[in-house]
């Protein structure tokens, strides 16, 4: 295995939104600095949004709403649970991002009177703002990252990150085509590598039908923790509402206001707010377990020129298959509702509040090490708080390296890791990632899909950390299976934390996302906290304790401003 | 270990009578990047099945050689 060295000024690992967004900001605040793109596909088509967006969630648009407005929105949507200064930032500066967009090409929906065309999706305000046509909004930022002449490497799978006294100093990544290892020093790193998407399994049991792009298998969750990070409120799932089968919503947020809604199995409503909360989760779950499903989206009351148009959009942007998934079972939104399911569960901060601890700069509890869109820990952030935290990320990084050196590059730890992509090379006859990947995702299916068991939880436990011993038993017959084996490395940790964490906080909090059977309540006196988990550097154990959370910038009274979306 | 080959069903399908020999658009794009080509023919195909048919080889190649179904197991 061939080692390919680099030196950068500052590494952003993962080229999706927050990272093209990181690039660009960076060069323009430091044109003489070095910044290199590291991107395991290819940055064209790569991440959450590689087929485009309708819309973005968290638009604060003056005239609208103010950033303390969206701020004690997404603290009452997330049971307190958050540092609101971080949040705050995707309120500052996310309409900068749009306007920003805009000059790039990327077009907004507007009134007839040329303003914004917000939609109220959230509870309370107006933050939903639609983007019929943003079917190339990956290209039209791949091509500003070009544009700014940021050197990018396509195909490079970041592994681990490499430290020295306790700072970051690079990385080390696998080409998972030639199959060279690099070994890449930096200044600052950025880990934006996106959700952990491949942590439950879909229901149709296609491991690749994920939610998420199944490319982020938790990459940055896992490199962040192994390299001594904190990581916080894992146990507050990402959990969906999607077409039964399918893994796109069946899309209320575009669809709502046109008049559309979720409805039971009578067509009347149960829900009165559509919004992606952990609280409506578990509405939908009572109502299917209510002997009322199934759930579906309704549109068939809509006349025919609105269905056409939500159609236009459906089909053309996000999940633009959903028009043959649809057709392929001979249903029209004319006729059928939009059968609905819960999800697999995953780990992503963009849609729920569970990631690599960040500050309001977006760094982590490593000097030099920064995180940025959803795998950072900035509750509700979508996609605009990816763009948002990957700038702020970026332009902090570019103040932290003007007076530093790079680190040393521990050579032990760079063979260590070299072992590691190795083994199941060396392997070839071993068993097949498929199937690893299989069993371990169904186990987390099995034990941690909420409602969560305390026994079960346990077990679960168990079967993840002694499923170290099963992934020996790897095999690879090329760079590609290589690519999917180390993944489960990912997704394992992922799933030992998720274990770990939901064990820890006993109450139940977020809705569906930690529903705990044997404690049912939210406890405020004794949870109002963040839950941290932490490897430990004397023994390399799994910690997890208590941590306050900072103080709020805007109260919120938490006991009368309950999050009840339920319809009496 | 023993191993075998299954057969599958897979997604991504190549009209090989459109498909250009020297055209790698689809391979690049892919996020999963589960295209290759194959050396006997020069044509694409899809050599792992590891879709998430979210559509951009379809969408750039440049001929329309390619239809993406959806997985059977979710169809």
């Amino acid at each position: 295995m061939e080692i390919i060295n680099l030196e950068v000024d500052f590494l952003v690992v993962g080229g999706g939104t927050a990272g093209c967004m990181a690039a660009v900001k960076a060069k323009q605040k430091s044109p003489d600095s070095s910044v290199l793109v590291l991107e395991k596909a290819n940055i064209r088509r790569s991440g959450a949004i590689a087929m485009g967006m309708d819309g973005v969630n968290t638009a604060v648009i003056p005239g609208n709403s103010t950033p303390e407005q969206y701020v004690r929105e997404i603290t009452i949507a997330n049971d307190g649970i958050l540092d609101q200064s971080a949040v705050h930032k995707t309120g500052l500066l996310g309409f900068d991002v749009i306007q920003e967009l805009e000059e790039w090409g990327v077009k907004f929906q507007k009134d007839n009177e040329g303003k914004y065309d917000l939609k109220q999706v959230h509870r309370v305000g107006k933050y939903v703002l639609p983007m019929p046509e943003g079917k190339d909004l990956k290209k039209i930022l791949s091509r500003q990252v070009k544009r700014n002449k940021i050197k990018v490497i396509n195909r490079v799978m970041a592994t681990r990150v490499l430290t020295q006294n306790g700072r970051a100093i690079g990385i080390t990544g696998l080409d998972v085509r030639s199959g060279e290892m690099y070994v890449i020093k930096s200044k600052a790193i950025l880990l934006c590598t996106g959700a952990c998407g491949r942590l439950g399994l879909p229901a149709s049991g296609y491991l690749y039908g994920t939610y998420e792009n199944p490319t982020n298998a938790g990459d940055g969750y896992s490199m962040a923790y192994q390299a001594g990070a904190k990581l916080s409120n894992i146990e507050c799932f990402q959990i969906n509402p999607l077409i039964k089968d399918y893994n796109g919503p069946a899309c209320a947020y575009v669809a709502s206001p046109f008049g559309a809604y979720t409805a039971n199995a009578s067509g009347n409503r149960f829900i009165s707010c559509d919004y992606w909360s952990g609280q409506m989760m578990l509405e939908v779950w009572r109502e299917l377990n209510s002997g009322q499903g199934p759930v579906h989206l309704k549109m068939y009351h809509l006349d025919e020129s609105t269905i056409s148009e939500i159609e236009t959009i459906l089909f053309d942007n996000e999940r633009p298959s959903r028009e043959r998934f649809h057709a392929g079972r001979g249903e029209n939104y004319r006729r059928d509702g939009v059968e609905m399911n819960i999800s697999e569960i995953g780990l992503c901060s963009g849609h729920s509040a569970s990631g690599v601890q960040v500050d309001e700069f977006m760094r982590t509890s490593i000097p030099g090490l920064y995180a940025a869109g959803d795998m950072a820990n900035v509750p509700h952030n979508y996609m605009i708080g990816a763009f948002v935290s990957g700038r702020v990320a970026a332009e902090h990084a570019m103040d932290y390296i003007k007076d530093i050196d790079h680190g040393d590059v521990d050579s032990d730890f760079v063979n260590t890791e070299k072992e590691r992509l190795l083994a199941p090379l060396n392997n070839p006859n071993g068993i097949p990632h498929t199937q690893v990947e299989y069993k371990l995702r169904r186990f987390v299916n099995d034990y941690l899909q909420p409602p969560k068991s305390p026994k079960n939880m346990k077990i679960g436990l168990e079967k993840f950390i002694d499923y170290k011993n099963v992934i020996d038993e790897l095999g690879a017959r090329d760079p590609h299976e290589l690519m999917r084996c180390m993944e489960i490395h990912f997704i394992r940790d992922c799933a030992e934390m998720a274990a770990k964490a939901s064990l820890y906080r006993t109450e139940s909090r977020w809705g569906l996302y930690h529903y705990r059977l044997d404690f049912p309540n939210r406890n405020d006196e004794e949870w109002m906290c963040n839950t941290i988990i932490k490897k430990s550097l004397d023994n390399n154990e799994m910690t997890i304790f208590k941590e306050d959370l900072k103080p709020y910038l805007f109260d919120v009274n938490l006991n009368e401003e309950k999050y009840d979306v339920s319809v009496a | 270990m023993a191993l075998t080959s299954n057969r599958v069903d897979v997604p991504v399908i190549v009209d090989e009578s459109k498909c250009l020999d020297k055209c790698k658009a689809c391979i690049e794009v892919c996020p999963l990047d589960v295209l290759a080509k194959n050396p006997d023919t020069g044509k694409a195909y899809m050599k792992y099945d590891e879709c998430w048919f979210c559509l951009p080889c379809e969408k750039e190649c440049p001929v329309g050689a390619i239809t993406v179904q959806i997985p059977f197991l979710l169809r």
